[in-house]
């Protein structure tokens, strides 16, 4: 196990890089991705003619020998990204996240993971963040479509930081794993001592009253949220839940025990996302009042990025409203 | 030279272990699977390096049944090389067998990926054909294909994946029995000419007849010499080939044989034998 030892110790060096950065995380999987490449000659990267989006056009100019643009069709980059994975090789498949877990959503059951191919799918442009586009390709149910494949793996990181540290692991992982970023820059959440790990959740204060469960760009809300709401008196802890599946249900069955009112947070359908996996187990093993926030049943619009999460009440002051109206 | 006494031999056997394990299944796909006996058998006993004792060995060429529902020949084929033992044939279908309804690679050696959705399987294919280049691997790749089967969009991505990247690792297959569960190809949804869209999309393609050994084995040799693009063997077929009461009938597409039409079959194939 030569080789992984090596990637770990290289990455760690590379990863420092990452702390403390406000960017999106699609830069920050861009750059790791160069760095991964250096250091393990079995990663290839497959994209769907949006190299220059999803920023693995990084990896293309400095490995064009293991970059393969598919074209635009994402059922075949997902086939291909199986067969490369049976060959031996940890193929990084990209494009935006509509269109990874939508339109390949059959690829990716049947092939990928019914097969166990070692695919890890780092979709881009995740959720509502898009912006301008508008709802045909602001994913807001991609989280819930692979949740539900057995044997995926589905994590969303917060920023820059946790984004290079989750490309590392899941690179150093076998199995398939999705991975959604965003479009926007985000600011840097993570503090320096962070250590991501697949299917550990990370709290960064435990509230006696309110917990809020968040991840992605949400995190940032999240903890703008616990600040008002514990200046008000009212004890109010944040943990990133970066990892949906596998669930940390460990960490979960603490929080609910140190909980009044839990609050989940997401850029995502308040359908099948982290708050449907967070109020599936507690339901069943410690029912605490959950109270979820996302995107309600319906379809983004056009927008700035920063309207939009306004608009679909994606914020701290939305947060912080929905906490005050459901605690007793 | 190949031996084609052997071949057709080997080929007669293969028909027999798939009715007998269709019949005791009492489901599944009979016609489908009669119709590529010729051209797996070619594969399997002819053309591909590989081991049944080391399933996974690096060197081995790699076989892809993008054609999912024919199982029960990639299931008789293995056990026939010696990948597992015949008996294990009889269990096909049943709860806890490694014989799934459709090839399963997590449970079964010897098959390289799971298949069954239709569509998919060229791509893998590429996959892997990309996968052995970047490796430095002379092992070749063979894909196939059901003709319904290309009315699947992704089959057609990967015609141009396969070409753009001059696949000449890779050989494709299309068991061209012209009938599909609902009928006629043409008549359901028409896919001719398949030589010459390969032909635009920038493929080798030789048109055999997918049941004279000779042909087969000659189109796969001419396929290996072929460089800088794919390799596609279009095989004119005929479902349920070997069997008279089954050939030609789209009944027999996802249709076990009776009791009584196994005795049959059994009478026919043995010709006379037991």
């Amino acid at each position: 196990m030569g080789k992984t030892e090596c990637t770990l110790s290289m990455s760690k060096v590379s990863l420092k890089d990452f702390f403390g950065k406000d960017m999106a995380t699609r830069d920050a999987y861009g750059h790791i991705l160069v760095e991964l490449g250096k250091n393990n000659p079995h990663i290839v990267v497959l994209d769907a003619d949006l190299s220059c989006s999803t920023k693995t056009a990084l990896f293309a100019k400095n490995f064009p020998e293991r970059f393969f643009n598919m074209g635009i069709a994402e059922q075949d980059m997902m086939g291909t990204a199986a067969g490369l994975a049976l060959s031996g090789k940890i193929p990084f498949a990209s494009t935006f996240a509509i269109f990874a877990t939508g339109r390949a959503w059959e690829q990716i059951r049947q092939t990928i993971c019914y097969s166990n191919a070692n695919v890890k799918i780092v979709a881009t442009h995740g959720g509502i963040t898009v912006g301008e586009d508008g709802a045909t390709h602001q994913a807001l149910e991609d989280v819930a479509l692979m949740r539900v494949i057995p044997t995926m793996t589905v994590i969303v990181p917060a920023d820059a930081y946790e984004t290079a540290q989750c490309i590392v692991s899941a690179s150093e992982y076998y199995g398939p794993v999705y991975i959604r970023l965003g479009r926007a820059k985000v600011p840097s959440i993570l503090p320096e001592e962070y250590n991501f790990k697949i299917g550990k959740a990370y709290i960064f204060k435990m509230g006696k009253e309110v917990n809020i469960i968040a991840n992605g760009i949400m995190l940032a809300e999240a903890l703008k949220a616990s600040e008002i709401l514990n200046k008000d008196g009212i004890s109010t802890g944040v943990i990133n839940f970066s990892t949906v599946k596998p669930l940390d249900e460990e960490s979960l069955l603490e929080i609910a025990k140190s909980s009044k009112l839990i609050i989940t947070a997401e850029e995502h359908s308040v359908i099948g996302g982290l708050g449907s996996a967070v109020s599936e187990f507690l339901s069943e093993n410690y029912p605490v009042k959950i109270k979820r926030i996302g995107v309600k049943d319906t379809f983004g619009c056009s927008g700035s990025w920063k309207e939009l999460l306004k608009h679909y009440g994606l914020t701290a002051e939305n947060i912080v409203k929905v906490v005050r109206e459901n605690l007793k | 030279m190949a031996d084609l006494s052997f071949l057709r031999e080997m080929a007669r056997k293969l028909r027999v272990e798939i009715l007998k394990m269709l019949t005791k299944a009492g489901s599944g796909h009979t016609g489908g699977s009669l119709s590529a006996v010729d051209i797996v058998t070619a594969l399997y006993f002819y053309k591909m390096r590989h081991d049944p004792k080391n399933p996974k060995w690096e060197g081995r060429d790699r076989f892809v049944l993008s054609k999912g529902h024919a199982a029960p020949l990639l299931y008789a084929v293995l056990a026939l090389c010696g990948y597992f033992d015949l008996s294990v044939l009889q269990t096909l279908r049943q709860i806890n067998s490694p014989l799934q309804g459709h090839p399963c690679c997590k449970s079964l050696p010897g098959i390289e990926v799971s298949t069954g959705s239709l569509g998919q399987g060229l791509s893998v294919a590429n996959g892997l054909a990309l996968g052995l280049k970047l490796n430095r691997s002379l092992s070749r790749v063979y894909c196939l294909l059901g003709d319904g089967e290309i009315q699947e969009g992704q089959v057609w991505e990967a015609a141009m994946t396969a070409s753009h990247y001059k696949l000449d690792n890779l050989c494709a297959i299309i068991d061209n029995n012209d009938l599909q569960i609902d009928g006629a190809c043409r008549e359901v949804m028409n896919i001719y000419p398949i030589d010459e869209k390969f032909k635009a999309f920038g493929w080798h393609v030789i048109k055999i007849d997918g049941h004279n050994m000779e042909e087969i084995i000659t189109a796969l040799d001419e396929a290996e010499q072929i460089m800088n693009k794919p390799s596609l063997i279009l095989a004119k077929t005929i479902k349920g080939k070997g069997v008279s009461i089954f050939e030609g009938k789209a009944k027999y597409h996802g249709v076990a044989p009776t009791s009584e039409e196994l005795e049959i079959a059994l009478k026919e194939l043995n010709n006379g034998k037991n």
